[in-house]
């Protein structure tokens, strides 16, 4: 049986790697006694896969992490692990949603197409920020050179940039809406603000949703009712 | 009380690793003090990687947080780049439980386990906000402790502190704070540092160095003593009877990142009775009290289940000398409660087959290196330190690991060791090529890797009067090695900074004329010394010279019988002639048989503070004492305590 688990970092827990929160999420799932499948051979590891990693300093609101269950292991009660969970977790990491998947499903790497970010930008006004995403939307391409295994590399951050909106003032500047495509590479919220004219100076980011592509539309990487089933376990199947 | 949290966030964001720096440990807490409480924020003076497993400093949170009238926070050394960015923005040194400024607790509290750390102890005080040297402190601000196995010669340090905790903590943390409570209730008014300073000087186990003076003639020390008559002549260590009464951390913490020692730690025994003649631990820490079976037991299974860890270390300086160790192995491995895969680690291993044994039966989910510390090259050599292993009992030790599918080992020894000769140097060499030798008949590239340090004489040890090896005489011994083996294909040779060991040396018997060479250092930014990309071997030497002291003097020269050591104002429990015999039994080759299952050699741990040995189990651990097969039913004339149930002497003896 193989799960998919949402779940949020928020607050101090942000500044945390991904490495750390796999060997928090493997202690976790020990700790809620849960009978994780292990790789076979000379250093057995529990078989968890994470979606797209976070940078560490920003937080998320969909982080997203697939498990496989031992073949014997008895079919948890759905409903009630989010909450199970989220009390065994750090502060800041809360599991949102718990859902079966099929194991024929792309994993999670594969399966996002892009992500919702908010981003705070400081140190600039929302006049000067308005400015930057207009010529960055209405441009035909956004160059970018980034260094990559030691060579320079330069891009189109165009294709990857889907949307972006100034949300509103905050008191160091403005926070803006966007979502970024990740295939098939992912544009990073710092890689988009260092590419805009006049670059932006980031501030708090926050991942909102990680989008996946089903006939043409896009969806969350759990259905909408997932949610739901930590309060009546309808989807406890 | 405030969080300066708001304002470190933007700065975390700057710097490496920001996770060690944001608390949230499953196991943490975050007090709420009320007025009249006692703050103490213990400390470790390195970074959260090494700190946070640090079990004296969680037992002592753990206890102080259970009282009514006190709570604790944890701190650790902000790393360079943080440092900077704290002085940068004018922030101090914080808890990373609550992110509470260093100085609002009432007493700062470091860890002492190794000496290159002494300037980032000065470094944390001056972030603090706390004046340096003890003579320019105020009475708002926090008392200085130090406590850990470096405070038995706290001297160095004596100007920076305001009281030294001699041996175990967990009675001596609740006196002080009933003594520091008076001290708040009564406003803290000008002048009353003294006067709390001269009330702890009462409690056993506390060192007040501002009430001492030390005497000098000439460059010899004449002793330290009381500045008044109320003030002890020889300030006692502080020792818990009876493990058991102190199942503490009841809470281990389990950081969110990463760290040394990542894994759940039960302590099943204090103290070690072998005599090994260099190691200080062993030394200070007697006699030996080992935790009854079923509460290590009860530890490891419930701090597995709570942790979610998957590998448990029953530490000690000796663990498979547990005396009921196969019994509480095989109950963990199998224990049916157990989700996943537990491995147990064993960090200290006796070198005999009995412990590859037990080694085999632990590491079966997941095999590691083995790791055998025979410390010398020749049995002459295991005769002078008394560490009575056979060049025959590592052999056994080791063939028995590589049938058993190891192909990987680590091998620890010292060089500079008293009375060493060049074959005893090559005997290294010679011991890991037999190794790699035996690892052929069952592997097809066996290896053997050597690590070698260079040994420093430590107080309380039977090696204090030695003389240690200059750095280029350990230069030389490591080149002798690394010719001996550079041909040897399997062995692997690695070795200590010999400069390093210099300095840990004059630190570890150095005096009070050491303390302005010690914030020169600091002051000339010479912190995180232990860090080799860090460490300023020029910069030591150097400020000991423009303050007219001798590396020589300190470190290189043999001590006599009479001279005074910086420590003799201070006790270990150690009668100075049983180390004084003990020393000349070194050098005459003489090997002592563990004390707690044959005679008692009067050494004065036990019947000097009236406790005793306590044993888990009435059964001498298999393989022989030292693993040499020595005969153990010599009898015993120290009396030993089974669980807490006093028996008649010699009833450890099968």
């Amino acid at each position: 049986m193989r799960l998919r688990i949402r779940f949020t970092k928020h607050g101090k827990v942000r500044f945390l790697g991904h490495r750390d929160l796999a060997r928090i999420w493997e202690r976790t799932l020990r700790r809620a006694e849960l009978d994780v499948a292990y790789s076979e051979g000379f250093s057995p590891r529990p078989k968890l896969s994470f979606g797209l990693a976070l940078s560490t300093g920003y937080e998320s609101e969909g982080e997203y992490l697939d498990l496989d269950l031992a073949p014997s292991a008895p079919p948890p009660h759905l409903a009630a692990l989010p909450g199970r969970l989220s009390a065994l977790l750090p502060e800041g990491i809360d599991t949102t949603a718990v859902c079966e998947v099929s194991r024929s499903e792309p994993s999670l790497q594969q399966a996002v197409t892009s992500c919702s970010w908010l981003i705070d930008v400081v140190d600039t006004t929302v006049a000067e920020a308005t400015d930057a995403v207009d010529r960055a939307l209405a441009a035909p391409h956004l160059m970018h050179t980034r260094e990559r295994k030691g060579k320079e590399v330069t891009d189109d951050l165009r294709p990857y940039l889907l949307d972006l909106t100034i949300i509103g003032p905050t008191p160091t500047g403005a926070r803006l809406s966007a979502e970024l495509g990740t295939q098939p590479r992912t544009l990073r919220p710092a890689e988009l603000l260092a590419a805009l004219d006049p670059p932006l100076s980031e501030g708090l980011v926050r991942r909102t949703h990680q989008w996946t592509t089903h006939d043409g539309a896009r969806r969350e990487l759990l259905p909408v009712d997932a949610t739901s089933a930590q309060h009546d376990g309808e989807r406890a199947s | 009380m405030s969080t300066l949290w708001t304002q470190l966030e933007p700065l975390l964001s700057k710097v490496q690793k920001p996770a060690r720096y944001i608390g949230c440990e499953d196991g943490s807490l975050h007090p709420h003090p009320r007025a009249g409480q006692v703050g103490w924020l213990f400390t470790y003076p390195d970074t959260y990687e090494i700190g946070l497993p640090n079990q004296g400093l969680q037992i002592l949170y753990e206890i102080v947080n259970e009282r009514d009238d006190a709570w604790a926070e944890r701190s650790y050394a902000p790393w360079v780049d943080l440092e900077g960015e704290l002085r940068r923005h004018g922030l101090p040194l914080f808890s990373v439980d609550t992110h509470r400024p260093a100085a609002e607790f009432d007493l700062l509290a470091f860890n002492l386990s190794a000496e290159l750390v002494y300037t980032n102890v000065l470094n944390c005080i001056d972030l603090a906000g706390v004046p340096v040297r003890a003579t320019d402190r105020r009475p708002e601000h926090p008392l200085v402790v130090l406590g850990g196995h470096c405070t038995y010669n706290p001297e160095p340090l004596a100007d920076f502190v305001d009281l030294v905790v001699l041996g175990d903590g967990e009675e001596v943390v609740s006196e002080i704070t009933d003594i520091v409570r008076e001290w708040k209730s009564s406003g803290r008014t000008d002048g009353s540092r003294e006067h709390v300073l001269r009330a702890l000087a009462q409690v056993p186990g506390v060192y007040v160095p501002s009430l001492y003076e030390a005497e000098f003639d000439g460059e010899h020390l004449v002793g330290v003593f009381p500045k008044h008559p109320d003030v002890p002549e020889v300030v006692e260590k502080r020792t818990i009877a009876d493990l058991g009464e102190w199942p503490y951390p009841k809470h281990q913490l389990v950081p969110l990142t990463e760290v040394v020692h990542d894994r759940l730690n039960v302590e099943v025994f204090r103290g070690c009775t072998r005599g090994c003649r260099f190691c200080q631990a062993g030394m200070i820490t007697r006699p030996v009290r080992e935790r009854p079976a079923d509460q290590v037991r009860d530890m490891v299974q419930g701090g597995l289940r709570r942790t979610g860890y998957d590998e448990v270390a029953l530490t000690s300086l000796s663990t498979a000398d547990f005396s009921g160790i196969d019994k509480v192995v095989a109950d963990t491995v199998n224990d049916p409660s157990n989700c996943g895969q537990v491995s147990v680690s064993l960090p200290s291993l006796r070198v005999d087959a009995f412990t590859v044994g037990i080694a085999a039966e632990i590491q079966k989910a997941r095999r590691t290196g083995l790791t055998f510390a025979p410390e010398a090259g020749t049995w002459r050599m295991r005769q002078v330190i008394n560490k009575l292993i056979r060049n025959d009992d590592l052999y056994g030790a080791v063939d028995s690991a590589y049938s058993q599918g190891w192909r990987r080992m680590k091998l620890y020894f010292m060089t500079g060791l008293p009375t060493e000769t060049d074959p005893d140097t090559l005997g290294i060499a010679e011991l890991a090529t037999n190794c790699v030798e035996l690892g052929r008949a069952h592997h097809k590239n066996p290896s053997v890797t050597v690590s070698v340090g260079g040994f420093v004489p430590k107080p309380f040890t039977p090696f204090q009067w030695f003389g240690q090896n200059t750095v280029s005489e350990l230069y030389r011994k490591i080149g002798l090695l690394r010719d001996a083996t550079k041909r040897t294909r399997g062995v692997q040779l690695k070795w200590h900074d010999p400069k390093a060991t210099l300095i840990e040396g004059i630190m570890s018997r150095g005096d009070r004329r050491l303390g302005p060479v010690i914030e020169a250092v600091w002051r000339s930014g010479g912190t995180f010394q232990e860090w080799s990309e860090y460490f300023d071997h020029t910069l030591w030497v150097e400020t000991m010279a423009a303050h007219g002291l001798s590396v020589d003097w300190y470190v290189h020269r043999h001590r006599t019988e009479d001279e005074v050591m910086p420590w003799d104002h201070l006790s270990a429990g150690l009668h100075r002639d049983f180390l004084w015999q003990d020393w000349r039994d070194a050098l005459d080759e003489v090997g002592l048989e563990d004390c707690r299952w044959t005679p008692c050699y009067d050494c004065g741990a036990c019947t000097g503070y009236g406790i005793e040995h306590i044993v888990a189990s009435a059964t001498p651990p298999a393989g022989g004492s030292q693993g040499t097969g020595q005969d153990l039913a010599t009898g015993g004339i120290v009396p030993v305590t089974i669980d807490g149930v006093r028996r008649p002497a010699g009833v450890g003896a099968p």
